[in-house]
């Protein structure tokens, strides 16, 4: 594996147990996350993007530790060292976790409403052992002054901030321990959109300035067209198709891509007319239709589908798709491809 | 063009709080026609939703209507000024539903939980249209199927949990077309779904509205929805429409500066990657502490100087075009 890669996940696994009756036995799994593999390059952003229900936070949290995973392994190469974050236990994954840093999506509800804002930056860099009151003041004003928040506000509670606002104080608390990996869930989805182009700017420019990589977990193809370098596209607990992000956009291998970025409203008046509508609904995944997990919805599906679940391959550099029908498709993308 | 259906002049609805009184909406003006789609866009606290509850009289205290018109041109041929209604009036009740229904963003808390769906649509039908119950079921399967609820006979008797989030929102629909409005108002109908379900909902107006010749008001904060559904366009902020028009205009010739900084500032599926986008300085001030003159003039960067800062601007406009700002004239 290339020396650039910062994270490594394969064969990721997390099964939700159903439980039923007096003895609540188990009688099937939630598979949340099936046999997931994808890697980051550092410095980079990779994009994992797909429907509600899709596993895409679930994976996250488990490479954060916040869920611990089923099976497979999720590869920190961190210092020289690499270490399996997957099997760690709880009490040798602390000194990681200053590494790998998390922003969250609704600001309203991630900010304790009863510290003011410069305790709450400060907060993770107290429990990291900085004890010395203005020696933490420094930092935290350093931060503020990143993510472009007057010092003047260190002393007010989060209520008295817009959602943007609370947004930056979000991120400077996730960059207050130098992270190399900063996890961002949906970072912009409940902010208005004069004010989300505001808080994906400054991810863009803090990732230039401090290298930081972003695992950017999100719905919105049109936001992540911004911000990414490669995009993972997830259906029912899988990854469907990886690849740099204009390729993906401009000529996707898998029809669930395709759909998705068909579906995708754009803000041009009268743009609608070729648009693909999916039938029916998104598969349950504690009960996936065998075969390929698309192939109720997939208009070019065939006999084969039902019956063969295709796994994710590489079929061009940098190119993986997890469909069957893949090489013979030729689908339809979004604007120019890049020049070759 | 045709005689509106509804017709909105100079509404005020404003919310009396201990720390002063929040113009939530204040002289607004508006157009709906039969057959045409009507989007309201604006983000947060624009007073979108307040306009659209105005309309159907269900703003909640302390808000109320303090001034303007809302002229309706009812079923039976009548102009009710709704405004002058008691909002919780007979006479209101017999708007709600029969002339003007409402589609909610959130299906799921729209929705009892403790009555089947069908349960649900006959309790609308039977309390405007006085039908019998077998009557009322049938007509309520009917309306699912319209709806596109697939096995809408089996579906009737299901509890709006054990439906996915756009099957809701289509059950919400059928329950708004339950007495044959003419005006529909969906307020953020698809914010709350995925994107390839909300492709189906969309689908699902646009193919009622040329059935049945709806006039349907959808409010939404993305300018892609407006860009695919609307005909006609009102940009909020603070309160006011900023600016009127009809779509293709809005989007290729966008008057106000605020129109034209919001449309540059939104992300889309064609920009190339890791650029930068254009942004729109400050934030949306708090409704409490609306800026003086023009609302937008200290976020603006064409302000002209003091008269933005002092005088709000007229509505200036020619057609069915019109805008609020002193770069297109009407300074004192």
């Amino acid at each position: 594996m290339n020396a650039d890669v910062i994270l490594d996940v394969r064969g990721l696994r997390k099964f939700f147990p159903i439980r039923k009756g007096l003895l609540r036995r188990v009688v099937g799994n939630v598979r949340a996350v099936d046999r997931v593999s994808f890697f980051i390059r550092r410095g980079e952003t990779l994009a994992l993007v797909g429907e509600s229900g899709c596993g895409k936070t679930t994976v996250s949290r488990c490479i954060l530790r916040a869920l611990t995973p089923t099976e497979g392994s999720v590869l920190f190469h961190h210092d020289g060292q690499t270490v399996d974050l997957a099997k760690l236990r709880r009490r040798a994954l602390r000194p990681l976790r200053r590494h790998m840093q998390m922003v969250f999506q609704d600001p309203y509800a991630s900010l304790n409403p009863r510290m003011v804002v410069g305790d709450i930056i400060g907060e993770p860099l107290l429990i990291n052992g900085m004890r010395d009151r203005t020696e933490r003041r420094a930092r935290v004003q350093e931060l503020m002054e990143l993510v472009h928040l007057p010092a003047s506000v260190m002393n007010r509670f989060p209520h008295a901030f817009s959602g943007g606002q609370r947004q930056r104080i979000g991120i400077a608390r996730a960059l207050a321990l130098n992270p190399s990996l900063v996890v961002a869930d949906e970072p912009v989805s409940a902010l208005d959109v004069s004010v989300q182009a505001q808080i994906l700017n400054l991810m863009l420019d803090l990732q230039d300035r401090l290298g930081l990589t972003y695992l950017f977990v999100a719905h919105d193809l049109s936001v992540v067209k911004h911000v990414s370098n490669r995009v993972a596209v997830m259906y029912v607990g899988r990854i469907v198709e990886v690849a740099e992000t204009e390729t993906l956009y401009a000529s996707p291998l898998h029809p669930y891509t395709e759909a998705l970025l068909s579906a995708a409203p754009a803000p041009v008046p009268g743009a609608v007319s070729s648009r693909i509508i999916l039938e029916r609904e998104i598969a349950d995944p504690a009960n996936p239709p065998p075969g390929c997990a698309f192939h109720p919805r997939c208009r070019y599906a065939t006999a084969r589908c039902r019956e063969e679940t295709p796994e994710l391959a590489e079929i061009a550099p940098g190119r993986h798709v997890a469909c069957l029908r893949a090489a013979e498709l030729s689908l339809r993308g979004i604007g120019k491809a890049p020049a070759a | 063009m045709a005689e509106p259906l509804l017709s909105v002049r100079g509404l005020r609805t404003h919310f009396e709080t201990p720390e002063g009184t929040i113009r939530a909406v204040d002289d607004l003006d508006f157009d709906v026609f039969e057959g045409r789609t009507l989007g309201v866009v604006g983000e947060s606290g624009c007073g979108k939703s307040v306009a659209a509850r105005s309309v159907l009289g269900i703003v909640e205290k302390p808000g109320r209507v303090v001034g303007g018109r809302i002229l309706l041109r009812t079923h039976a041929g009548d102009t009710l000024d709704l405004a002058a209604l008691p909002q919780d009036s007979a006479a209101y009740r017999a708007i709600r539903g029969p002339e003007i229904a409402l589609v909610f963003q959130e299906p799921m808390a729209s929705f009892s939980q403790y009555y089947t769906i069908g349960n649900q649509i006959t309790e609308a039908i039977r309390l405007h249209l006085r039908l019998s119950r077998s009557a009322a079921r049938a007509r309520a399967i009917e309306l699912l199927d319209m709806v596109g609820v697939p096995q809408p006979s089996r579906r009737i008797d299901e509890y709006p949990f054990q439906l996915s989030g756009g099957l809701r929102q289509r059950v919400m629909i059928a329950m708004a077309l339950a007495c044959d409005p003419r005006i529909l108002i969906a307020d953020e109908p698809t914010t709350a779904l995925d994107v390839t379900t909300q492709a189906q909902i969309l689908d699902l107006l646009r193919e009622l509205q040329a059935k049945r010749g709806l006039a349907i008001i959808l409010i939404t904060h993305d300018m892609g929805v407006i860009a695919e559904m609307a005909h006609d366009v009102a940009v909020m902020y603070l309160g006011r429409a900023v600016e009127t028009g009809p779509v293709a205009d809005i989007f290729a010739a966008p008057a106000h500066p605020y129109t034209r900084a919001l449309l540059r500032s939104i992300p889309t599926v064609l920009a190339k990657p890791r650029t930068h986008l254009p942004t729109i300085a400050g934030s949306i001030p708090m409704p409490s502490a609306r800026p003086a003159g023009c609302a937008f003039s200290p976020r603006c960067s064409e302000v002209l100087g003091d008269v933005c800062r002092q005088t709000e601007p007229p509505a200036i406009g020619e057609g069915a075009r019109s805008v609020r700002c002193f770069l297109h004239g009407g300074a004192p």
